[in-house]
């Protein structure tokens, strides 16, 4: 379904993505690890076009999408999370998921009320200024709002980083039950015992550099730990 | 007292004035961070769109011209966020630069075209006389500016399209990620606001005549306004604007139009240090 072949990117000179390939594949979660800094955010973003890529390619279910810029691989079927629950500060939780779903190709204002049934606890809040939602409140919604897109592949980047534990497992579950509902997932998270209860597949980052991946049952051993310890 | 009274709706049509070219602004400086000299040159355009229609349409030019000095600065705007300004994103001193030299030659321009002594738009005969000190062509300025205030707020707050500007001004990245098309709603953001001078083009036929230079009167000025409301936001540049227009007109008459400039100046300069965010503050990510 995702296929990253070779993908290299950074920031002005400094590189920071060395020839990354690996591949989503239908209805699969697939959980990306490693340190701080160590490129993740950096291959999110490459991937969906707010970085471009300097060698390599992305192709999402067959189709080269490397040139395409963000908003034309969201119509395609990417939904992305970005790290850090970024929400339009100034607009309602409302605001935040029309202006989403305005921007849609299917523009089924049906997708409103399934995201918000993964997310109830949105509800309630509306009408209230995303700025002024907590930290967890904002990651869902920030999940709810990629959701309303009806996204073939959902990308997460770090969804419990910094989030009060009650929610995190909220999150948790209802990343359990996409993945369950048949949604692909390409997921990053730092936290392994997490990684391990919701993964099918996984990819460690070490500097840019695939340095691990397989099953799930691979990442149970000592190396593994010193390659995610910080 | 009388002098004072008389003063008044100078003062508040000069502020009018101000308030429809930074409402303009609002859109192109205050959400989108470009610092377009050539805004000035926009409502020159509109201006002499009066004057052009008029072969046409008569004493009722200024009313026909209104939307059509809309479009045609609303497509200057639009064409020069294409051909130039896209490529100087998050580069304020060359857009700057560059505005400035387009700006210059869109004057020339005018001057070729049009020659350069001022030209004169007819006023409707309806826009004759007054109530009491209150001449109708002043009120209907207040009223055109009043009426783009509400427009421009009905637009921003209850439309998709306002609602999809505000989430790009207020996170352009998540808003691309988002599947919003950016570089789209840009386009809009200038046209929209480049035809808001236009307007205030027109508007400014109805108090003085027109030549190519009229842009440049009034272009720091509107700057100022937003720069004093506070970026991007409404509820400050009207504020601002009317502050403004009447200490201008008071200024002037109790000194002289260049002394007027000065402390008009020193006022803001003032103000800015007591208040360097502005009247209103919203925090807004410009373009990087
Ligand atoms: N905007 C930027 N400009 C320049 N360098 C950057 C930028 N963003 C990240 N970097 C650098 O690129 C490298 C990879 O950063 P990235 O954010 O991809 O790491 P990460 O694995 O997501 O880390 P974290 O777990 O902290 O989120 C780091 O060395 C970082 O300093
Ligand atoms: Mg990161």
């Amino acid at each position: 379904m995702l296929s990253v072949r070779s993908l290299e990117a950074g920031y002005g000179r400094a590189r920071v993505l060395f020839g990354v390939s690996f591949d989503v594949e239908p209805g699969r979660l697939v959980c990306v690890m490693g340190r701080n800094g160590v490129g993740k955010t950096t291959l999110l973003n490459t991937v969906m076009g707010v970085l471009p890529a300097t060698a390599g390619t992305v192709t999402f279910e067959g189709r080269d999408v490397t040139r395409l810029r963000p908003h034309e691989r969201v119509r395609l079927g990417l939904g992305y999370v970005p790290q850090g629950h970024e929400t339009f500060p100034q607009l309602s939780v409302m605001g935040n998921l029309l202006v989403t779903l305005e921007a849609s190709p299917h523009k089924d204002p049906g997708a409103l009320d399934e995201a918000l049934e993964v997310f109830p606890r949105l509800k309630p809040l509306l009408k209230r200024r995303a700025g002024f939602l907590s930290g967890g409140q904002q990651q869902q919604l920030a999940m709810a709002r990629a959701l309303v897109t009806r996204p073939k592949l959902l990308i997460l980047d770090e969804p419990t980083e910094g989030i009060q534990p009650s929610i995190v497992q909220e999150i948790e579950e209802a990343i359990e039950r996409l993945h369950a509902s048949g949604l692909a997932v390409l997921l990053v998270e730092q936290y392994l015992d997490l990684a391990l209860r919701l993964a099918d597949r996984f990819f460690i980052l070490d500097a840019g550099h695939v340095v691990r991946a397989g099953g799930a049952e691979e990442l149970r051993g000592e190396e593994v730990h010193r390659l995610l310890a910080v | 007292m009388e002098a004072i009274v008389n003063q008044l709706p100078i003062g508040l049509s000069i502020g009018a004035v101000l308030l429809l070219i930074a409402l303009g602004l609002t859109f192109t400086f205050g959400q989108m961070g470009v610092i377009n000299m050539a805004h000035g040159e926009f409502i020159m355009a509109g201006a002499y769109t009066a004057y052009l229609l008029q072969d046409w349409a008569g004493r009722q030019a200024v009313i026909v011209a209104l939307p059509v000095a809309f479009g045609v600065a609303g497509l200057m705007g639009l064409v020069l966020e294409r051909a130039a300004i896209r490529h100087f994103y998050g580069r304020p001193l060359d857009t700057l630069l560059l505005t400035w030299g387009v700006s210059l030659v869109l004057q020339q321009a005018a001057r070729d075209l049009f020659g350069a002594p001022n030209v004169q738009v007819q006023a409707p005969s309806w826009l004759q006389g007054g109530i009491g000190i209150l001449p109708y062509n002043r009120l209907f300025i207040m009223a055109l500016a009043i009426g783009s205030v509400v427009a421009v707020w009905a637009y921003m707050s209850r439309t998709s399209q306002g609602r999809r500007m505000r989430a790009v001004m207020q996170n352009r990245q998540l808003a691309a990620v988002m599947g919003i098309n950016t570089g789209r709603v840009d386009q809009r953001t200038f046209f929209i606001g480049s035809g808001l001078a236009g307007i205030a083009g027109v508007a400014l036929t109805l108090i003085g005549p027109v030549g190519p230079a009229l842009g440049t009167y009034y272009i720091v000025d509107a700057f100022l306004v937003v720069v004093a409301g506070g970026l991007g936001q409404l509820r400050g540049a009207v504020i601002a604007a009317v502050a403004l227009g009447l200490l201008n007109s008071y200024a002037e008459f109790w000194t002289n139009a260049s002394l007027a400039k000065v402390i008009v100046f020193v006022a803001i300069i003032a103000f800015l240090q007591v208040r360097p965010q502005g009247l209103f503050v919203l925090r807004s990510r410009a373009l990087t």
